[in-house]
């Protein structure tokens, strides 16, 4: 199978400080990807290199055949790689509809002249945006301007608004932080259910384990700026580097050290 | 909502019209000039939905003042309608190459910037004696497809003229803020990095909306030459930016019309306040910025919206 996304000898470096080094990886088609470590390790430094919001020192990402290292952002989510942030990130003073109508027209017009002689709230971006308020279960919110909204519902909207103008890969950076754990795993199945119907190929960054063995089917641990684990969760999960260097569930053992 | 809006409009438009060769003529001239800078005042507010407040917008009116004025000394172009479009076409481009500066700044950084632009005109019409230096220099009336009206007849045509473009602006306008580029506006004011990453580039969004600013600014600027028979350096300098941010405050950004409603209290509290009080109109225009920031933090627009939202409440 060919790679969707395929990233070569990925680095970044911030003077003398390396926030990612050596990353090389492929992801499939449809796979959902959970990206684990601990803060820090380069897990959103390698989310904002492919979604281009930095530029890497060295190495290559491809979207299928195309090399978009180093392209700016808006160019890439044109390519088809969306992404979602930790802090949501919305307009705050508009209603839901309002946001989602200004994410798909946003997203569907191409070119100056296009959007200049395209109406906002055309039938199609009404319809787009009325089923993207459906698929991530917001309906009841419609209404409520944006600044009003519950944590779990601007994870949601947020996530909704990159989903609109069907990119191909999308990178979830922590969509379940700021939520508290009772509302996690609704938050993660509506989520996930609405980008399974989707086809999409998904990388999501988490910290809570439970969520990770849960919805992924593969893992990436992140540890000091590259790769450690790679692999099924159930295999990633039991890594003993990862044991003990990220999810704490075993304790260092003497002589390991890692500087 | 919209038909009704565009029909009240069309119907203020015929009475207004209609009714100017029963008024007298100072009401004509001053109607003329508050509807040229209504104009102007039309590319703030799209400026302003977008979260800029420019401070300098008189460069664009300027330009279209001084090119309508020069075309007419030196080239002896006398027809308003195409000294009017060059002046539009002039301020037009001035805020096509000044944009690709401005519209990488925002908040007080685009307002100091766009004032410093105004006032590097100012200081060029100044110092250079060609463009008339401090005084300036007379427009001579111009022909309107070969008809040369004098006296009552130019004041009453250049109304018509003023009030015809008026309608036409203001209704293109209200069908751009209904387009992507214009509604984006708010989101734009609201979060950059959302809109970036739904491919839109913020910079050249807020650059099309300083041409079209732009444009507005210099057939203001164009009409008011024309009007005034007269363009000085005054034009381009800060206070001329800072009565377009008052009219703005005073009007609000939330409607089309409220520019030019809002221009003409302006225009009027300020030929009253100068009758009444010569050395005092300034305290009479600052108080009445005043009441209207404390009582009308929406503006003068705001008065239409909330007369037609109560009766839908009942409902």
């Amino acid at each position: 199978m060919t790679a969707i996304l395929s990233v070569r000898d990925l680095e970044k470096t911030f003077g003398s400080i390396v926030a990612a080094r050596d990353i090389t990886l492929d992801v499939p088609a449809q796979q959902t990807v959970g990206i684990i470590g601990a803060n820090g390790a380069g897990k959103t430094t390698f989310i904002n290199m492919i979604t281009g919001h930095l530029r890497p020192t060295k190495g290559t990402i491809r979207l299928e055949h195309l090399d978009i290292t180093g392209r700016p952002s808006r160019e890439i989510t044109r390519l088809g790689i969306s992404r979602s942030f930790q802090v949501a990130q919305i307009f705050p003073s508009l209603t839901v509809f309002e946001n989602m109508c200004a994410a798909a027209a946003a997203a569907g017009s191409n070119g100056v002249f296009a959007r200049v002689l395209a109406p906002l709230k055309s039938p199609a971006t009404i319809r787009e945006a009325e089923a993207s308020i459906e698929l991530f279960r917001i309906a009841a919110y419609r209404h409520a301007l944006a600044s009003t909204l519950p944590q779990g519902i601007r994870k949601l909207l947020d996530i909704a608004m990159a989903v609109v103008g069907s990119p191909r890969v999308l990178l979830l950076d922590e969509p379940t932080s700021g939520i508290s754990v009772e509302e996690k795993f609704g938050v993660m199945d509506v989520v996930m259910s609405a980008l399974k119907s989707r086809k999409l190929t998904v990388l999501f960054v988490e910290h809570d384990m439970e969520i990770v063995a849960r919805f992924a089917d593969r893992v990436l641990a992140f540890y000091d700026g590259t790769v450690i684990a790679d692999g099924a969760p159930a295999a990633a999960l039991a890594d003993r580097r990862v044991q003990t260097l990220i999810s704490g569930t075993k304790p260092a053992v003497e002589g390991h050290s890692h500087a | 909502m919209w038909s009704r809006a565009n029909l009240f409009g069309t119907l203020a438009f015929i009475a207004v019209a209609a009714v100017a060769p029963a008024l007298p003529p100072w009401l004509v001239s001053l109607a003329t000039i508050a509807f040229a800078n209504a104009l102007v005042v039309l590319g703030l507010v799209i400026l302003w939905r977008a979260g800029l407040v420019p401070f300098g917008q008189a460069l664009f009116y300027a330009t279209g003042a001084y090119a309508v004025a020069l075309l007419s000394r030196y080239a002896g172009w006398r027809d308003v309608f195409l000294l009017i479009a060059v002046g539009a076409a002039a301020a037009g481009i001035v805020a096509f190459l000044v944009g690709f500066l401005l519209a990488r700044y925002r908040d007080i950084f685009f307002a100091m910037l766009s004032l410093a632009m105004s006032m590097i005109l100012y200081g060029v019409l100044v110092k250079t004696e060609t463009l008339g230096s401090t005084d300036g220099f007379h427009v001579e009336s111009g022909t309107f497809l070969g008809y040369e009206p004098r006296g009552r007849a130019l004041n009453l045509a250049l109304f018509w003229l003023v009030l015809g473009l008026s309608a036409v602006s203001a209704f293109v306008i209200t069908l751009y803020f209904r387009t992507v580029a214009g509604a984006l506006a708010m989101p734009a004011r609201d979060n950059e990095i959302r809109l970036e990453f739904l491919g839109i580039s913020v910079t050249r969004l807020i650059h099309l909306k300083l041409v079209i600013s732009g444009i507005l600014a210099g057939l203001g600027g164009a009409l008011a030459a024309l009007a005034v028979a007269h363009v000085d350096p005054n034009m381009a300098y800060w206070t001329t930016s800072g009565g377009f941010v008052f009219v703005t405050i005073l009007a609000g950004v939330g409607s089309v019309a409220a520019a030019f409603v809002g221009s003409l209290v302006f225009e009027l509290v300020r030929s009253i306040a100068i009758d009444l009080l010569p050395g005092f109109w300034q305290l009479i225009l600052g108080s009445a910025l005043l009441l209207t920031i404390l009582f009308l933090p929406e503006g003068l627009g705001s008065l239409f919206y909330r007369l037609r939202r109560t009766p839908e409440k009942g409902s």
